[in-house]
């Protein structure tokens, strides 16, 4: 079932970016902007979460958990440690995401040249 | 995009004038339209299929390792993120984009292609100057307003001693 | 000599000694293969980087020019050439192989003609004796510089062009045998609003529109003392507009036979992925050397004239959402000896 409902959420996910593409004519990279901070304020309403253990991968997946899983950092460590966990713990949560991809990207770099 | 007017932004033929304005409509009558639901049919397709696969990635973790839900997310995001880079590199995702549209942008891969396309064009500039440098250029606009946002929220939280509840 | 506000009239009709056409894979594929001088088979040339290929284009057009022209590289006085490239790094680069005295000049994709006008001037005012015009263009140099990285994946428009892999030279000489030029219609920038750079047809049409009446108004001739009229690169979505506004305004193009280069150049059919067609300082070059001027050498066609578009735009002036300016050079060539 989960799979189910990963498939429709994360589709549907999808289908609002391709709405700001074609509807709103925006550049991909305001498409973007604009959905990692729509799914840092759902955060900031407790929002996402929910939808999280709901759809799994559809909702963990597409780049609105980014902004969710940045501002869960911020907030689990303001929880912890005060008012200073706001800005050392925006990353906590993202790094895996953001490390991997500068490695990845930085070795696939030395070994590959763009296909054209 | 629109249309600004602007002091000479004028064609003056023999009888016929265009301003921006009257431009505008022969331009659009001769546009062809984006078929936006079928690029939102793809999008939705391929969209699903990516969490598909990441929700099975994920699933695999948690039989194989005996991972909780939150622990599996991190190693899933990193697999998502190595199958991105490898079609990239092989110089597919920017095929599978033309057909899928936000369905690719719009998940973690879409993320990582942009970050690996930008190196690889980049290397050619050195590692320094060139990888370096640009990896994050489109990229980078993702994590600076996510990181805004987040501090936003978390200050908001800060100074409204609003209690944290859904960690 | 000046006729009307903007044409020169070259009354020596310079003649083209030597042209020449070299395109890369997808154009090699296209309607017109058979027609181009040499097709490479990768985007890559054997280079390591796409800017060494597009440059490769034009010292290679360059070099097979300056042979069927009969002459040696030391007996060319001048160049004439630009592209795409931030700084026109291309033809600068290129010019330092050939060696000749260099004019380095930007109309973007009407380069083609605007460097054909100016050697068929210097030529006709008795200042030079051979020069080479030329320009390049290298689908993943301008993706690269103007769009996104290559392998980004991002959704184009159907209003998106396909920049044109490949690089058109031409000989212009004083004496010889070949195609003659005798007009050039210099354009004015026209800049309607249109900001969308992935709609550069409709951006262009007007440009095209203004130096087409213009050529008209100057020489005094009408469309039908043409067999083939071809815009540069406006494609599926600007030569419609391009035939729209001219009938509005009472030029009838039906009179003659009027295309697009960035239509001519690809089987939209077959190769979907060029969207509404070729763009690029390469498109016009490769269909007028390397098609257009083999028609009027086989008899084919007599009078042909050649309207080579171009967007003024740059990567900066659209972030800081600035419209479009675009230019339209025209030059009419015919067969020798009419």
């Amino acid at each position: 079932m989960i799979f189910l409902w990963a498939f429709i959420i994360g589709g549907a996910i999808c289908v609002i970016g391709q709405l700001l593409f074609d509807v709103a004519k925006l550049t991909p990279a305001h498409t973007m902007s604009a959905l990692v901070v729509g799914g840092a304020i759902m955060d900031a309403f407790g929002w996402y979460e929910p939808l999280v253990k709901f759809a799994g991968a559809g909702a963990s997946v597409p780049i609105t958990s980014f902004g969710n899983s940045l501002v869960h950092g911020a907030l689990s460590e303001l929880h912890r440690d005060g008012w200073v966990g706001v800005i050392t713990g925006i990353f906590d949560v993202t790094s895996a995401g953001i490390s991997s991809a500068i490695i990845f990207s930085f070795l696939a770099a030395l070994v590959v040249r763009p296909k054209g | 995009m629109g249309t600004k007017t602007r002091p000479g932004s004028k064609v003056k033929l023999n009888s016929l004038s265009l301003d921006a304005k009257n431009y505008k409509q022969i331009a659009k009558k001769h546009e062809p339209s984006r078929n936006v639901f079928a690029n939102c049919v793809r999008a939705f397709l391929a969209g699903g299929v990516i969490c598909v696969i990441g929700q099975a990635v994920q699933e695999f973790f948690k039989a194989v390792f005996d991972m909780t839900e939150r622990e599996a997310a991190n190693p899933t995001v990193a697999v998502m993120i190595i199958l991105s880079i490898i079609l990239t590199s092989m110089g597919v995702y920017d095929k599978i984009a033309q057909w899928a549209g936000a369905g690719s942008a719009v998940p973690v891969t879409g993320f990582a292609n942009s970050m690996c396309s930008s190196a690889l064009e980049s290397r050619t500039e050195g590692l320094v100057l060139g990888v370096g440098a640009n990896m994050f250029k489109l990229a980078g606009s993702v994590i600076v307003f996510g990181v805004v946002a987040a501090f936003i929220v978390g200050v908001i939280y800060a100074i409204f001693g609003i209690q944290v509840r859904h960690l | 000599m000046l006729i009307g506000s903007q044409t020169w009239e070259f009354s020596s009709k310079p003649a083209i000694i030597g042209s020449s056409a070299v395109v890369g894979p997808d154009e090699g594929k296209g309607p017109l293969a058979a027609d181009f001088d040499y097709v490479f088979d990768n985007l890559e040339l054997g280079e390591t980087t796409w800017e060494k290929a597009e440059r490769k284009l034009l010292e290679h057009a360059g070099s097979i020019a300056i042979m069927q022209a009969g002459i040696s590289k030391e007996q060319l006085q001048y160049f004439v050439g630009g592209d795409l490239m931030n700084q026109i790094i291309s033809a600068s680069f290129a010019a330092r192989t050939f060696g000749a005295p260099y004019l380095g000049v930007f109309g973007a994709c009407s380069t083609s003609m605007e460097s054909l006008a100016l050697a068929s001037l210097m030529v006709d005012s008795g200042n030079a004796g051979y020069v080479l015009a030329g320009t390049a263009s290298h689908n993943c140099t301008v993706e690269k510089q103007f769009r996104y990285p290559t392998e980004y994946g991002s959704q184009k428009p159907p209003t998106a062009q396909y920049t044109v892999t490949g690089s058109g030279c031409a000989v212009v000489s004083a004496k010889g045998s070949g195609p003659r030029v005798t007009h050039a219609t210099i354009g004015k920038i026209q800049d309607l609003g249109i900001s969308d750079p992935f709609n550069m047809g409709a951006a262009m049409a007007p440009a095209a529109a203004d130096t087409i009446v213009a050529h008209f108004r100057d020489t005094g001739k009408t469309p039908q003392d043409y067999d083939l009229i071809v815009t540069g690169d406006l494609a599926a979505v600007g030569l419609p507009i391009v035939k729209d506004i001219l009938k509005q305004d009472g030029t009838f193009m039906d009179q003659t036979d009027f295309q697009d280069c960035g239509l001519m150049i690809y089987d939209r059919g077959k190769q979907p992925y060029v969207f509404a067609g070729g763009s690029g300082c390469g498109c016009s070059a490769v269909v007028t050397y390397g098609h257009i001027l083999k028609r009027i050498q086989k008899g084919d066609l007599n009078r042909v004239l050649i309207v080579a578009t171009g967007a003024l735009l740059s990567p900066l002036s659209y972030q800081q959402g600035e419209s479009i300016p675009c230019i339209a050079h025209a030059v009419a060539i015919e067969k020798e000896g009419l």
